[in-house]
């Protein structure tokens, strides 16, 4: 039976730990931070010297800790962009705006151990010559913010922030930002423009890549809540102990969030990719209710694209030296970031939603494209026009009033928004589920058009010939 | 070292790098100026495609704003060169470089170009994707072109017609939005109609300075607004109708007036300051129905200000000086030119030295006051123009009113500061010295000549276009033509010549005052030089130190500075 | 458009909150939500006046703030229900119960269940919503009451959440966690 590792939650959980920073520092808290600050520079057998925070960076490069946000982008790569000798302050921004659906984990460490998030992003702000941060959290942790707030104030007062860091001659502020309901505001450059205090409407890239061109057009470094907390571990471990959590490439551990019809919907802490699918749907989730058997997983918030069930990929493996590829079925999946991905989809934010054969594929993906029409900014065209279209003709057919050509001309929609065709990866997680699920499930979406068409061919006939106008579904939303 | 010559230098200075467009190699310069901040910056991809003719289609780009990149129009493919393992370039058999094809598409607009970066705007993937989003421009459009102003000029028909299909697969509801909205006093919004390109915003915000449009609500549904109870209100507001690429944003004043495509386009200048922005006049039957910005990037890139813009209408106007008059008997008498022509010239050739002093609007065109300045020079004349100073603005707006001051200095007509002259003129009046009084479209009662002192004299000569207590005094009147009615050349501000084309006719017996001008010289001194205008030019250009080195053909459109 | 607020006045000491709060910016713009936000927490939604007393704080155009009040759902440019349930409808919360919560909630307010917009109650009392995925989705479905939050909300739960509201007066429910 499979066995979370708890890292970052190891104490989260447990009777009697509570979220201010008496308990944390009871738990050990802050030494990831008193270590790195406390790192003296390193003469290198070259005669160069290694500054605290370039060593802090290279740790972290050895770690191996990639992006728990999204895009599982290595986090020591995106801090290699930043260029140190611009002249311009560095800015540094932790992510809390969790608004990917599926996907809870970050409220766990927000609400149940705050401090843990603050000192990996004080970590990171050190190890990036971080002068200013700021914490954007997404408008509905009301509770959140106070918590966070709260811990923001204790860490000042016991100096983990403010002038002079613990004597170290490091000065850092922070300060918590609140979001006001937009899931745009997770995308790091629509973040930087909602921070800046405007609409959030992401940036075009090139040129504004953030970590040239970010905040108040500085350097600007954007990590998810749980990318800073692996910091804190990385610290305490060194890189190279942590990177033998995990399994190649794929380090650490994951907060996986499992939802959807699973009995024991939760968050899981595991290695990462030491689970299976399989795994985390019965052994950790509890399995499917009684009676009930898989449909479609989507593995990485529902941005990403659908795996049907009995769906076989092929994976490439290390052997020996070379390479070989097996044939694996959904559920035997190792639960990473590369397999995922190999397996034409991707781990996104480690929020697995479950589908049993109860749920109607098409209210379920026509339910995920009213998230994106409600979400999407709507700055450019294909993103704008295309997610309303997708919900309007999907919801349409959920409602019966389909047509034998729905499959096709829902696909024509979708294939229009992505791979580069919009300004921000929003595109992609807009037509992704919908191009999956239609190409996976065809036969469902054909068979439930050709119905609706008899079945208002019926009609007609029932009402003497006189052709009812077909009413398309309306929009829900105001 | 003029300008021209100081542009010149900084051009060659630019590095220029070579790109492949289409499969053929072109030259560009590495970078070109921000259209704001004037700074240097990477040269784009559709700057490289425009500038040697290759159409990228836009909507949201416009060469003078920053960029937004929202509309995804001018998304092209592209590559670059392939390097082997040592980092060097890769080369075909025929020699060409080896392409590295990127797997996603770009914006043109917004993407720098770099050595010897592939451009694809033709290969299938390209023409679908502007196909696509043509589409879903659409889908959410109204059927609105059989009464929408821009019809002729929307970029989104254009572009339909060009690189759309025509079967629109859409059978849902379209989103509604609220239509003829009351922006400000000189624009009226269609928000159904608004593709969402930001221009106008971007506009109002980075050129004229005045943050005062934006985007409410999100998504499919988000408009173009203005703050509630807070009309779009400056004084380059009508520019958004210009530059909005459909028929979203539309000029109150010319809303409904006519179809575009029956107006005749006749390219002058504004004449309501000194900085004489270029324009287009819109005429049909003879009838002014709107001016345009033209762009001049020596004057004003492609703007206008709306009071220049909707300074036309006294052309228009009923009570325009339409007949020649010549007082008989206390009361003006209508007469042809030729008896009034004739007995004008006769007048200032018989009076005597010192006798005579001139008025001379600087809203005469160089010509015309070069010749007014022949006309009297052997006569000791006292020769001057009307100050009209004002309020200058940030963007172009120029302090003086009068649009052509710089020639008046140039010609000689006023010699020393605009109007430093009028007093003396009027002293001499009053002195019995000067008796015999030219002016030319301006009222002097207004401008420090009582129309009581004009009694005193023996002849006052007038030309204009509309009544005035000056031209009611006349003994002898010559109706003019406004610049519209006439071709000629005007001297701005910065001393940039520039030329204006006929637009329409002159009402009734109105006659450009050029005309009339050059045969009063020719029946004054025999020796009248050019009768016609470019020749005219010409001849003033060599005469008058200012204008040294020009000559009408190489003003072509957009002018040459003159070496005051 | 923002309704207008009669008498809009600001107190000291919120004003002397926001003023605090614009210095954790190195630009006054950047203060904007947070200012939005603390205008919305007092008096209930963003009215033309309080827009506008908030853009002359942060030397801004009014438009500039009306461009962020209309797109950030959680602010209100009019009045609305003293308590606002935020029912989540994405997909997890959908397959175990969102739109049986919404139903249920609907029709013991006299709203219309088959409605997905934004209802007030006749009294301006309560305000239900749906919302979408509010990071919570292990435990669907989930609810908000203003700030607080409910979390595997059956149609009891929301009985008594709703009973809450109105046995309240007019005060605001305090930051309350169901666990
Ligand atoms: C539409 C969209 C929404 C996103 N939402 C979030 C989010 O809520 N939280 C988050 O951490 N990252 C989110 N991301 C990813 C961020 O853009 C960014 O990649 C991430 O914060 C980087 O952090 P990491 O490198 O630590 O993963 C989102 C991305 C997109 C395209
Ligand atoms: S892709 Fe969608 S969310 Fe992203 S910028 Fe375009 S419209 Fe906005
Ligand atoms: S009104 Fe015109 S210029 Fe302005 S955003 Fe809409 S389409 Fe663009
Ligand atoms: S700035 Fe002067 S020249 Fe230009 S349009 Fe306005 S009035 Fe005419
Ligand atoms: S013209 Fe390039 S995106 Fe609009
Ligand atoms: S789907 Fe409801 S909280 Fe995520």
């Amino acid at each position: 039976m499979a066995q979370e590792y708890r890292l970052i939650l190891q104490h989260a959980d447990e009777p009697g730990y509570t979220n201010d920073i008496e308990c944390y520092l009871r738990h050990g808290g802050y030494e990831g931070l008193k270590k790195a600050l406390a790192l003296e520079p390193k003469t290198l057998e070259d005669g160069s010297v290694k500054s605290g925070p370039e060593q802090i960076r290279d740790e972290v490069r050895t770690s191996g800790v990639r992006g728990r946000g999204g895009a599982g982008f290595p986090a020591a790569r995106k801090w290699g962009f930043i260029n140190h000798n611009s002249g311009k302050p560095i800015y540094l921004i932790c992510n809390a705006d969790e608004s990917e659906p599926g996907t809870f984990k970050d409220r766990q460490i927000i609400y149940k151990d705050p401090h843990q998030m603050l000192e990996g992003t004080i970590i990171a702000c050190y190890a990036n010559n971080v002068h200013l941060a700021y914490i954007y959290i997404r408008g509905e942790f009301h509770e959140g913010a106070e918590i966070l707030n709260r811990a923001i104030r204790e860490a000042k007062e016991k100096n983990f922030i403010g002038k002079n860091i613990q004597g170290s001659g490091y000065d850092l502020e922070l300060y918590l930002h609140r979001g006001a309901g937009a899931y745009i505001c997770g995308e790091e450059t629509g973040l930087l423009e909602s921070l800046e205090g405007k609409r959030p409407y992401p940036r075009i890239k090139p040129p504004y890549f953030p970590a040239a061109y970010g905040l108040y057009m500085c350097p600007t470094i954007v990590n998810n809540v749980e990318t800073l907390c692996c910091l804190k571990h990385v610290m305490l471990m060194g890189g190279a102990e942590y990177a033998k959590l995990g399994t190649p490439n794929n380090t650490g551990t994951r907060i996986v969030c499992v939802s959807g019809t699973v009995k024991r919907p939760g968050y899981y802490e595991v290695e990462v990719g030491k689970v299976t699918i399989r795994e985390l749907i019965h052994d950790f989730a509890g399995g499917l209710p009684e009676g009930r058997s898989l449909q479609a997983v989507i593995p990485g918030g529902s941005s990403a694209k659908v795996f049907r069930a009995g769906e076989k990929f092929q994976i490439k493996k290390k052997a020996g030296d070379g390479q070989e590829t097996v044939e694996m079925d959904l559920e035997d999946l190792p639960y990473d970031f590369d397999t995922v991905v190999e397996a034409g989809s991707m781990s996104g934010s480690g929020a697995v939603m479950v589908l049993d054969d109860s749920v109607d594929m098409i209210e379920a993906i026509a339910n995920i494209a009213e998230f994106y029409a409600h979400e999407s900014c709507g700055q450019c065209t294909p993103c704008r026009e295309g997610s309303l279209w997708l919900k309007k003709a999907l919801q349409r057919l959920a409602h019966g009033r389909g047509r034998k050509e729905d499959a096709d001309y829902i696909l024509r929609i979708a294939d229009n928004i992505p791979n580069g065709r919009t300004i921000c990866a929003f595109g992609e997680a807009t037509a992704w589920p919908v191009q999956s699920t239609v190409r996976k499930f065809r036969e469902v979406f054909e068979a439930r058009g050709a119905e609706d068409e008899a079945r208002r061919a019926r009609e007609t006939e029932g009402a003497g010939g006189v052709g009812k106008e077909m009413d398309v579904a309306a929009s829900s939303q105001p | 070292m003029t300008n021209v010559t100081a542009e010149r230098q900084e051009k060659s200075a630019v590095e220029t790098v070579s790109v492949w467009i289409d499969g053929q190699a072109y030259d560009v310069p590495k970078t070109m100026p921000h259209p704001v901040s004037g700074e240097q910056v990477g040269t784009t991809m559709i700057q490289a495609c425009h500038m040697h003719g290759i159409d990228v289609p836009y909507y949201c780009y416009h060469p003078k704003l920053p960029v937004a990149g929202n509309c995804r129009m001018c998304l092209v493919e592209f590559g670059t060169p392939a390097l082997g393992p040592d980092r060097q370039p890769l080369y075909n058999e025929d020699g060409s470089p080896q392409i590295r094809k990127s797997p996603r598409p770009v914006i043109a607009c917004a993407t720098p170009i770099s050595p010897g970066m592939a451009i694809y705007t033709q290969t299938p993937e390209a023409k679908q994707m502007r196909e696509s989003v043509l589409e879903f421009l659409l889908i959410n459009h109204p059927l609105d072109c059989p009464i929408c102003d821009q019809a002729g000029e929307c970029k989104l028909q254009e572009y339909a017609v060009d690189y759309g299909k025509a079967d629109s697969r859409f059978v849902e509801q379209k989103v509604h939005k609220p239509k003829q909205v009351d922006l400000g006093p000189r624009i009226m919004l269609d928000d159904e109609r608004c593709i969402l390109c930001s221009r106008c915003i971007r506009f109002t915000r980075d050129i004229a300075g005045d943050d005062a449009l934006g985007f409410a609500d999100r998504g499919s549904y988000s408009i173009l607004t203005n703050y509630p109870g807070k009309p779009f209100d400056n004084n380059y507001t009508l520019n958004t109708a210009d530059i909005c690429p459909v028929g979203a944003l539309t000029s109150k004043d010319f809303r409904f007036q006519m179809r575009v495509w029956f107006l005749k386009e006749t390219k002058s200048v504004c004449t309501s300051c000194g900085t004489g922005c270029n324009i287009m006049i819109g005429s049909r039957n003879d009838r002014i129905y709107r001016y345009t910005p033209r762009e001049n990037d020596a004057v004003n890139s492609c703007w206008m200000c709306d009071y220049g813009r909707l300074n036309y209408k006294w052309i228009n106007r009923e009570d325009r000086l339409r007949e020649v008059q010549q007082r008989r008997d206390g009361a003006p008498a209508k007469t042809n030119w030729s008896v009034a022509l004739k007995e004008v010239a006769e007048r200032i050739e018989s009076s005597p030295s010192g006798s005579i002093g001139v008025v001379a609007s600087a809203r005469l065109t160089n010509e015309e006051l070069y010749l007014v300045r022949r006309l009297v020079q052997d006569k000791d004349a006292i020769t001057d123009s009307v100050p009209r100073m004002g309020e200058a603005d940030h963007l172009l707006v120029d302090a003086d009113k009068n649009p052509n001051t710089n020639g008046a200095h140039a010609t000689g007509i006023a010699a020393k500061k605009v109007g430093a002259d009028i007093a003396t003129i009027a002293d001499r009046i009053r002195q019995g010295k000067i008796k015999t009084l030219l002016v030319f479209g301006e009222d002097v009662t207004k401008h420090g000549i009582e129309a009581d002192l004009l009694k005193e004299l023996d002849t006052l000569v007038v030309s204009d276009i509309l009544p005035n207590a000056t031209t009611e005094r006349a003994d002898y009147l010559l109706p003019g033509c406004a610049h519209a009615e006439k071709r000629g050349t005007f001297t701005n501000a910065k001393g940039r010549v520039q030329k204006f084309m006929k637009a329409i006719e002159g009402p009734g017996d109105a006659r450009p005052e050029w005309e009339f001008l050059h045969e009063l010289v020719q029946r004054k001194t025999h020796d009248g030089g050019s009768a016609n205008l470019p020749a005219l030019f010409n001849e003033m250009a060599e005469q008058v130190p200012a204008f040294h080195g020009l000559s009408w053909g190489e003003l072509k459109d957009t002018g040459a500075q003159a070496s005051l | 458009m923002p309704e207008s607020h009669p008498n809009f006045e600001v107190p000291s000491q919120l004003e002397a909150e926001i003023d605090e709060v614009i210095t954790h910016y190195p630009e006054k713009r950047s203060a904007s939500l947070m200012v939005l936000h603390a205008l919305q927490d007092h008096f209930g939604f963003l009215s033309k006046e309080a827009i506008e007393w908030a853009a002359q704080k942060l030397e801004l155009q009014p438009i500039n703030l009306y461009e962020l009040v209309t797109f950030y759902p959680m602010f209100h440019e009019e009045p609305v229900g003293t308590y606002i349930l935020k029912i989540c409808r994405t997909l997890s919360c959908a397959v175990n119960g969102a739109h049986r919560l919404h139903h249920h909630v609907c029709e013991r307010l006299g709203l219309d269940p088959n409605s997905h917009a934004s209802q007030t109650t006749p009294d301006g009392r309560i305000t239900v919503e749906y919302a979408e995925c509010l990071a919570s989705c292990g435990t669907a479905p989930v609810m908000m009451c203003n700030a607080a939050f409910y979390e595997n909300v059956s149609n009891e739960k929301a009985d008594d959440v709703i009973e809450e509201c109105g046995n309240n007066g007019d005060t605001e429910t305090e930051n309350k966690e169901d666990v």
